[in-house]
């Protein structure tokens, strides 16, 4: 044996001994007369809790989840969902209520400022049109029943007495778990066949400096989707898959997450579906009551020319063009 | 009026398990559910200790706060009972429960679950049933409680580890204990649930 593998042997030796000494030293106590004391080395709860998040321990049962002993965090959690979720969906939703009547108040209904033409321009193709009712009616089912199970007990509860708002609850619960998945359905449709039209353009930059059309003086140029369809288009995305990844671990609990998980699972879902629903309903403003003439593109699919003049230029002018080309006899025979 | 609580003095507890078995045949509680547990710490160490657990019954219960159907609420004596009438199984309670003590029979789709179960304290259920009918035991088990009993995990605890009774009582208790042995790792979850701490 060379010298530096026998210093390698004593180097490593000493090492094991040590960090066995130290193992045992840290782990028991010993008294005064130098005998192992098994009372002083338990680690009282109060120090325990201090040490960890919460405690865990070993259990005989095959049920995982109740090996934790403590978590304080659930007193935490019943101060988010019971305070904090209570007054912030409230403002946030009732805020956007109240911001959108302001704006209705003060702007009224844009009409299409030169009147209808009476022409037509086919604006959504049915398979369009149905990848956004079905996202927009899942959404309107599980936004009510969502809300009704934060808010129910303080709004439902008390007009039609416990039974009752039990019964509904129940449906609603059964009804939010199943809707879920037409509605992640639906937001694939739309992330895909929407997906081209969204990204964004030099053109929606201008749109912003036009002021988005809501300044009457002034003309705000766009393509298919403007700046503020791009942005709903892409904030709903993002909380459709913010809401869809923590729905889905909610709605399989504990597979694979632990209790701090499924706490983060719900305040995730809860906080980004009321922001949801607020974005969702100044869509709907828009779509409806704002603007004349926009219902009709997700409603029968066809929009006036007017209304595509001044809300979609670019996008008007180039299917004008692509119907001049196909009206051309020479460019392709009849099949 | 009596405060009830529970209280495990972990320096007595021998992780026999009879608590659990005793709350299961007591209560007839179906498989797959334990309303209460043993949980042991730092299992194999020196220092290690065992610590029974279920529904301590909670000062400001988080659970009943937190019921989207309020069917939790708190008796008299401090028990928090529920009402699986109203419950709709929707598992919130067991996300706000420090103690991990809702329990939810697993049915239909995923992982839905059915009307939460948990420990009653062994006094029955907090629905319209009669106290002491048969009605109740088949929905919530055992009413020892309305005869004037204790919970019959800590009954029969066999090294009088597991305490329930009055909370100034059993405080008591564990003090005198705690005092006369010169050790004691503390009135576990105390702090959590009851927001106090057995001073000794």
């Amino acid at each position: 044996m060379t010298l530096v593998a026998r210093a390698r042997l004593v180097i490593v030796t000493v090492a094991l001994l040590s960090m066995v000494a130290a193992v045992s030293a840290r782990a028991e106590t010993f008294g005064p007369d130098g005998a192992p004391n098994p009372t002083a080395s338990v680690v009282d709860q109060g120090t325990l809790l201090k040490q960890v998040p919460r405690i865990e321990g070993r259990i005989d049962i095959p049920d995982t989840k109740a090996s934790v002993l403590v978590q304080p965090a659930g007193r935490t959690w019943d101060y988010f969902h019971e305070v904090l979720l209570h007054w912030g969906g409230a403002i946030v939703i009732l805020g956007t209520i109240a911001l959108l009547g302001l704006a209705y108040l003060i702007m009224g209904r844009i009409r299409i400022a030169e009147g209808r033409s009476g022409r037509k321009i086919l604006r959504f193709k049915a398979f369009e049109r149905f990848s956004h009712w079905l996202t927009a009616v899942s959404f309107v089912i599980l936004g009510l029943t969502g809300l009704n199970i934060t808010f129910g007990k303080i709004v439902l509860l008390p007009l039609i007495g416990p039974e009752a708002f039990s019964d509904v609850s129940q449906a609603a619960k059964y009804v939010h778990n199943f809707i879920s998945f037409a509605f992640v359905a639906g937001l694939i449709l739309i992330a895909i066949i929407f997906f081209r039209d969204n990204l964004l353009e030099k053109v929606d930059i201008d749109w912003l400096k036009q002021g988005g059309g809501f300044i009457k003086s002034r003309h705000a140029p766009a393509g298919r989707f403007n700046f503020g369809e791009k942005l709903v288009y892409w904030l709903s995305l993002a909380a459709g898959l913010a809401v869809s990844v923590s729905g889905f671990l909610l709605l399989f609990p504990f597979f694979g997450t632990d209790i701090a998980q499924m706490q983060l699972a719900q305040v995730v879902h809860a906080v980004v579906a009321v922001l949801f629903v607020a974005l969702i309903l100044g869509h709907i403003y828009i779509g409806t009551l704002g603007i004349e003439g926009a219902f009709e593109a997700m409603g029968t699919g066809e929009v006036d020319l007017n209304w595509a003049k001044e809300h979609h230029d670019l996008w008007l002018a180039q299917q004008l063009a692509n119907q001049d080309r196909q009206r051309q006899p020479s460019a392709t025979p009849a099949e | 009026m009596a405060r009830m609580k529970f209280l495990c003095d972990a320096d007595r507890c021998i992780e026999c398990n009879a608590c659990v078995t005793a709350c299961k045949n007591e209560n007839e509680v179906p498989w797959g559910i334990n309303r209460r547990r043993v949980v042991t710490i730092n299992d194999g160490k020196p220092g290690e200790r065992s610590v029974s657990m279920a529904c301590m019954h909670c000062t400001d219960a988080p659970c009943a706060a937190v019921c989207p159907v309020t069917c939790i609420y708190p008796s008299d004596d401090g028990i928090v009972l529920h009402d699986k009438d109203i419950c709709i199984g929707c598992g919130y309670c067991f996300y706000a429960c420090p103690f991990g003590a809702p329990q939810y029979p697993r049915v239909g789709n995923f992982g839905s679950r059915g009307k939460m179960d948990k420990c009653t304290y062994c006094a029955g259920g907090g629905g319209t049933e009669a106290p002491g009918s048969a009605a109740e035991f088949a929905k919530y088990g055992s009413n020892r409680f309305g005869e004037g009993k204790l919970p019959m995990c800590a009954e029969m605890c066999s090294t009088k580890s597991l305490l329930a009774g009055d909370g100034d009582i059993i405080a008591q208790i564990y003090r005198e204990r705690v005092a006369k042995r010169g050790y004691g790792s503390g009135a576990w979850g105390w702090v959590t649930a009851y927001k106090e701490d057995i001073e000794v």
